[in-house]
């Protein structure tokens, strides 16, 4: 009798762990552009660790909103968490919150013109000067300039953007808020702005459709988006003075350039890089995790995803068409996941 | 009502607990006490949802109380906001609406309930049945495909090179605008209004018909001047319920609006809804005011809804007023 109860509370034990194991549940909320990496992450990390990560890509602004009322354990966003939110998230925990970058994005100018087929030229001056309503004609000089032999129309520049919230919107603004002094101060930068000009498409998609639908137009989507559906881009003109197209190599070499200023908190924007071929529209996304968990097993298991994710998960991300973190951001990401307690 | 409390006996304290009871027994009682919660529900439902939408919006209300519906400009950066464009874009893609599909879909139930043979009458009635289930992202999609590059290229120019004297046909036309999410919703509604009145037309009793034929009327005196006002009360009924799809259609219209802020007398310009902007912008919301803005924009929707079904109720009591009381039933 007693051998038999004790091996059933050795049996009950074994099981409790394994329950234990398998039942470990992670949950995150977040932007959606990095969503397709991160379900093929999370669903990889569960197949080697048996430790779920649940995810919903509900929106940058909504995962930052979750990871601070604490109904989610980790946030993700596309913009980082700026001062006031950073100041709302202590306030409510009593710790701080921590970025850490994942992959690099972008966001890239796309256009139907009739009659031009060849890939399009764009200085920061003639896209700052097009969204702002200043620019409204295709044959301006701002635009033929830079596109020698092209015959472009006189036609009216229709513009359209993006009519959800979206971190395309906050990299797409944040670019030109750095480039154009008179769009900082008429529009800044924002996951949703005040357009001056402009129809609005929802989604990546609606974009693309409005700008297909609509001769003359000039709009812009992600990078990924862009690639995976054969959607022809034009190129822009980096702080180096170079017409750079958005690939895996252009948009890496704006992270490397920026990486040299990284910040020790990892919220830095890398629009309008320096660096020959560095991209200009391009972006970190971050994953937003609390600085103190309060379950162990918890924490350590996403400590141990975050590990991963930058360093062997990065073999998964170009097939995907999101360009790698650079070396030295991974060894400083690596160092930065000790604050995690 | 007034017939059925003619047989109740007046009864007394004791009498009637007992006949409660016996009552209650035969079920009857049951069935009018879970009946009158279902319907109470309806009733909660609705109170809960205007107390949540109340609750949750006290900073817009602080910061910007009434101006909130007369102010156009919507800056999330700056946080300043304002609900006048949404309201404008709203109540003229319905009315664009309504206008299209009022006419079209009356004309079709009556043709479908009173002139047509049924052989031809049911196959009918089933693909606008179907229409009607049809899910709005699809007629959405048509409006670009279709609707957006038919109004730039055909409809457009026509309307500018006839009644382009018009404020409401001026400007350019890229095919993204009031007038096309108009006809897309018009679309959407027109089914909505022919199965309703449709059923409302066939109910009206055979001897009114047979009565006018009778006095020598044509059958299509018989139809215009005494079914259909028989039926007056019912047919606006599904043009109430067309106003209503249309006034909180989301999908279709932010698909084809164009989703810009814009006031503007013609409607070859883009402009924006309620819906489509609380749809657009509600999860990237960063700011809590800019949240709290989108769910009192939620408010706004549901007060737009009533005022304008109250407006539209109160046409009809007009109208029936004037006319010889045959809007009876």
């Amino acid at each position: 009798m007693k051998r038999l109860s004790g091996l059933l509370v050795l049996a009950l034990l074994l099981a409790g762990v394994m329950l234990a194991q398998s039942g470990l549940m992670i949950t995150g909320a977040g932007a959606t552009f990095p969503n397709p990496i991160y379900s093929k992450w999370f669903d990889q990390f569960h197949k080697a660790n048996g430790t779920q990560i649940n995810y919903q890509p509900v929106g940058s602004g909504a995962g930052i909103k979750q990871v601070t009322d604490g109904t989610v354990d980790f946030g993700a966003s596309d913009g980082p968490m700026n001062d006031e939110q950073l100041k709302a998230y202590r306030t409510k925990n009593g710790v701080g919150i921590l970025h850490f970058p994942t992959v690099l994005g972008a966001a890239v100018p796309t256009y139907n013109v009739p009659g031009v087929n060849a890939s399009l030229n764009f200085t920061p001056e003639a896209l700052a000067g097009i969204f702002l309503g200043r620019i409204s004609k295709w044959n301006d000089p701002a635009i033929a300039n830079a596109n020698k032999g092209v015959n472009l129309p006189a036609n009216d520049i229709v513009v359209i953007h993006r009519s959800d919230g979206s971190g395309t919107t906050y990299i797409w603004t944040d670019y030109l808020s750095k480039v154009s002094a008179d769009w900082k101060e008429k529009v800044s930068k924002g996951t949703s702005v005040n357009w001056p000009v402009g129809l609005g498409g929802k989604g990546n998609e609606g974009v693309t459709g409005l700008i297909k639908q609509t001769p003359n137009s000039i709009g812009y989507v992600e990078l990924i988006y862009a690639a995976q559906n054969k959607i022809s881009y034009g190129t822009v003109k980096n702080a180096a003075g170079t017409f750079v197209k958005a690939d895996l190599a252009s948009v890496s070499e704006a992270a490397s350039a920026a990486s040299k200023t990284m910040p020790d908190d990892f919220r830095v924007s890398i629009t309008n890089a320096l660096g020959k071929n560095a991209y200009p529209i391009s972006s970190f996304t971050w994953l937003l995790i609390p600085e103190k968990f309060k379950d162990v097993a918890k924490r350590d298991a996403m400590k141990n995803f975050v590990k991963w994710a930058i360093t062997d998960g990065q073999g998964d991300v170009e097939a995907l068409s999101y360009a790698k973190l650079p070396k030295e951001v991974v060894d400083k990401e690596l160092k930065a996941l000790d604050k995690v307690q | 009502m007034a017939t059925s409390s003619i047989h109740v006996p007046s009864v007394s304290p004791v009498e009637g607990s007992r006949s409660f009871l016996s009552r209650l027994r035969s079920g009857d009682e049951i069935a009018r006490l879970f009946t009158f919660v279902f319907a109470a529900s309806v009733v909660l439902l609705t109170v809960v949802l205007v107390y949540e939408l109340w609750v949750a919006s006290p900073l817009p209300r602080q910061k910007f109380g009434l101006a909130f519906f007369v102010t156009k400009l919507w800056d999330p950066i700056a946080e300043q906001f304002g609900a006048l464009a949404f309201i404008y874009g709203t109540v003229v893609t319905s009315a664009v609406a309504l206008l299209i599909a009022v006419p079209l879909g009356i004309g079709a139930a009556i043709f479908l309930a009173e002139l047509a043979p049924q052989k031809v009458a049911d196959p009918l009635q089933f693909f606008i049945d179907l229409l009607a289930a049809v899910p709005s992202v699809i007629y959405g999609v048509l409006g670009v495909f279709i609707v957006i590059p038919m109004m730039r290229t055909v409809i457009a120019p026509a309307l500018k090179a006839t009644l382009g004297f018009l404020p409401i046909f001026q400007g350019p036309a890229y095919g993204i605008c009031f007038l096309t999410a108009g006809i897309v919703l018009a679309i959407m509604v027109i089914p909505y209004i022919i199965s309703v009145s449709r059923e409302v037309l066939l109910s009206v009793p055979r001897d009114q018909r047979e009565a006018a034929l009778a006095l020598g009327s044509t059958r299509w005196e018989s139809t215009w001047k005494i079914v259909v006002p028989f039926a007056r009360t019912g047919i606006m009924g599904s043009i109430f319920l067309a106003l209503a799809r249309a006034l909180g259609e989301t999908m279709a219209v932010t698909m084809v609006i164009g989703n810009t802020p814009n006031i503007s007398a013609s409607l070859l310009a883009g402009g924006y809804s309620i819906a489509a902007v609380i749809a657009n912008e509600f999860t990237e919301a960063t700011g809590e005011l800019h949240l709290q803005t989108l769910i009192e924009l939620g408010l706004v929707l549901f007060l737009l809804t009533f005022i304008l079904n109250g407006l539209a109720r109160l046409l009809m009591l007009l109208t029936a007023a004037r006319g010889s009381g045959t809007g009876r039933a």
